[in-house]
């Protein structure tokens, strides 16, 4: 705990830098998870292509990955670049097949309906799949975060600052605080980013949580016979709303 | 254009809304979905496409708003062939409503009924006053403004489907099998508030259904499609009823409803065959020919045995009893699902009373039509 307090501001400084290092990869992964993925859904013929292809990724060790990239992107050997990329890799291995499983999870009716309605394909891919995709989607970005938050410290064997710095340095010098400083803080960070992911998905999905019971048309007949006609709204449904 | 056209009571002076001529659809090499359809109808009518399942209904319907392309032939409404339009406009100039309502589970009821505004450019605060004016029409409260639709019974949903439909008062309103997903006393409320509308509305509907009931209640006109996509009559539904132009739609009308009809007749004077029965403990000398009823030693039925089968390993059992006093419905259900092709009709006590027989059911079903 001394040694924490004594050195709080570096310790800050690298729990920062080891925040950004694996946020970003999450927000660019996710970025060209969203294309990737609508395209392998879309076309079939390329899907399981794609795929595999992503799963595949997802097997190159991290720390040849991070060795190599360097050589490949023309980035200095201790640009933190490096990591962003190698996570950013990952995190698209992990996330297109989030997003095919996103998309396949929605229901065919509510597309059909959007298609009748009059809905190019832009405009619905954002007005309805994306928000209904959000629940799967939201799902692997939780898994991915996690993933992050741990293979961001492999950085640190190539020498990128973040909290991994923290396991190489004491492990050097042999001073077991600073590992467990290092484990507590990294633990910390993957819980708070998976609070945060959580409260976001809750607020992008307000009609997720209201629909506590749902109803398939068809599939409850003694309730739609009681509240069919409307005029007769019954009080177990009106108390779901505020 | 110009050719006359066979239409009970069109607009008058109006040209069809919707007319196929010659359209083919077919998905892939083989049979069509359907068949060389040319139909007009009319304007400010109800025309309800009928049949079975799989004979092309929803390929129909679907091809007038161009979520299905045909393989030959042209779709023209209000006298324009639609190939050359452009989907998405079309779309929005005709409402559409799906069986399962298709209402998008993240927006409240008032932005699901103001979704084809908004695609056409409607403020938000717009479609939301033109939405709350719709939840009136269709009979909903404007407490269920903010829900969402798992929120919603089935009969509600229906209800919000048709709303939406409507939103951008369009003058065509495209319906597949509405409210089949809804259990038979909604569903008859949904139809008459779908005629009450209609009365002030006039839109040109089409409805398709696989209930012929369905059809004849709801329809000015009523297409009934056969098997193979092929269009078998287009009639006003009196027509239909009285001259079936062939035997599938005899069949199609007739039998169904003279089936429905069964369900509220009483079996009174259904004739009672004697059965061959023996308790468990008796088997060995049951005759060995002919079916065997087994029965319990307080004389219910426990299950069959096929003729030559005297031993319990060979047990059939299953099918659903006729209780005497019944409908002949019930009869009818109990001869079917027996093993043996008679049904075990059963006292108040449960005890075997004797046989019926299906085709004394549809013997009396013969009679009761004569009558
Ligand atoms: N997208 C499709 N691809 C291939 N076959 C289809 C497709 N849609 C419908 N069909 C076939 O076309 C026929 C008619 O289908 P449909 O119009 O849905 O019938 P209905 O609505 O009368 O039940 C069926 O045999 C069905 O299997
Ligand atoms: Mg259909």
């Amino acid at each position: 705990m001394e040694w924490f307090l004594a050195n709080l501001g570096f310790v800050l400084d690298l729990t920062w830098l080891h925040l950004v290092q694996s946020v970003l990869p999450l927000l660019f992964g996710l970025l060209l998870s969203l294309p990737l993925g609508y395209t392998a859904w879309r076309l079939r013929p390329i899907r399981t292509a794609v795929l595999s292809v992503s799963s595949m990724l997802y097997t190159i060790p991290s720390l040849a990955l991070f060795v190599l990239l360097p050589f490949v992107l023309g980035t200095s050997i201790l640009d933190p670049m490096n990591l962003v990329a190698a996570l950013t890799i990952y995190a698209v291995a992990l996330l297109v097949r989030s997003v095919v499983d996103a998309l396949e999870s929605i229901d065919d009716g509510v597309r059909q309906a959007a298609v009748a309605m009059g809905y190019r394909p832009f405009r619905r891919f954002f007005a309805v799949d994306l928000p209904l995709a959000v629940p799967v989607l939201f799902a692997g970005l939780r898994v991915v975060s996690v993933s992050n938050i741990s293979l961001a410290s492999v950085g640190a064997l190539i020498g990128v600052r973040n909290l991994g710095t923290l396991f190489t340095d004491g492990l050097l010098r042999f001073f077991l605080t600073e590992i467990v400083v290092g484990i507590v803080l990294t633990l910390l960070l993957a819980v708070l980013m998976d609070l945060l992911l959580v409260a976001a998905e809750q607020l992008l999905t307000p009609w997720h949580r209201a629909g506590g019971k749902r109803h398939v048309a068809g599939t409850d007949q003694g309730r739609q016979t009681r509240a069919s006609a409307g005029e007769r709204p019954d009080p177990a449904e009106a108390a779901v709303l505020p | 254009m110009e050719q006359p056209h066979r239409t009970a009571a069109p607009v008058q002076g109006a040209e069809p809304m919707v007319s196929f001529r010659n359209v083919t659809k077919s998905y892939a090499a083989g049979h069509p979905a359907v068949d060389n359809l040319s139909l007009d109808l009319d304007r400010g009518a109800i025309t309800v496409f009928v049949g079975p399942s799989g004979c092309g209904k929803t390929t129909s319907l679907r091809m007038i708003n161009r979520m299905v392309e045909p393989s030959s032939g042209t779709v023209l409404v209000d006298g324009k062939d639609i190939a050359g339009q452009a989907p998405a406009a079309l779309r929005r100039s005709m409402g559409y409503v799906l069986q399962s309502a298709g209402l998008l589970p993240h927006r409240t009821v008032l932005d699901n009924i103001g979704t084809v505004p908004r695609l056409n450019g409607v403020s938000r605060r717009q479609a939301r006053t033109r939405a709350r004016e719709l939840l009136d029409v269709v009979g909903l409260p404007a407490s269920l403004a903010t829900r969402y639709p798992s929120q919603l019974s089935g009969g509600q949903q229906q209800r919000v489907g048709v709303a939406r439909a409507l939103a951008a008062d369009p003058p065509i309103l495209l319906m597949d099998e509405p409210f089949s997903a809804v259990d038979p006393v909604v569903r008859a409320e949904l139809q008459q508030e779908l005629l009450r509308l209609q009365q002030e509305l006039a839109k040109t509907i089409v409805f398709v259904t696989h209930d012929i009931d369905e059809a004849t209640l709801i329809g000015d006109k009523v297409a009934v499609f056969a098997t193979g996509g092929r269009l078998a009559q287009f009639a006003p539904p009196e027509e239909l009823l009285r001259a079936p132009v062939d035997d599938f739609v005899a069949g199609f009308v007739g039998r169904d409803r003279g089936f429905r009809s069964l369900s509220f007749r009483p079996a009174d004077a259904l004739p009672l065959h004697s059965a061959a029965t023996a308790t468990l403990g008796s088997l060995a000398d049951a005759p060995a020919a002919g079916w065997l009823l087994v029965i319990d030693d307080g004389g219910a039925p426990v299950g069959w045995l096929p003729p030559g089968e005297r031993s319990t390993a060979g047990l059939l059992v299953g099918g659903s009893l006729f209780r005497l006093g019944s409908t002949l419905r019930l009869a009818l259900d109990a001869a079917l699902s027996s093993p043996s092709g008679r049904g075990v009709a059963v006292d108040d006590a449960g005890r075997v009373a004797g046989l019926v027989d299906a085709e004394d059911v549809l013997k009396r079903l013969e009679t009761g039509r004569a009558g």
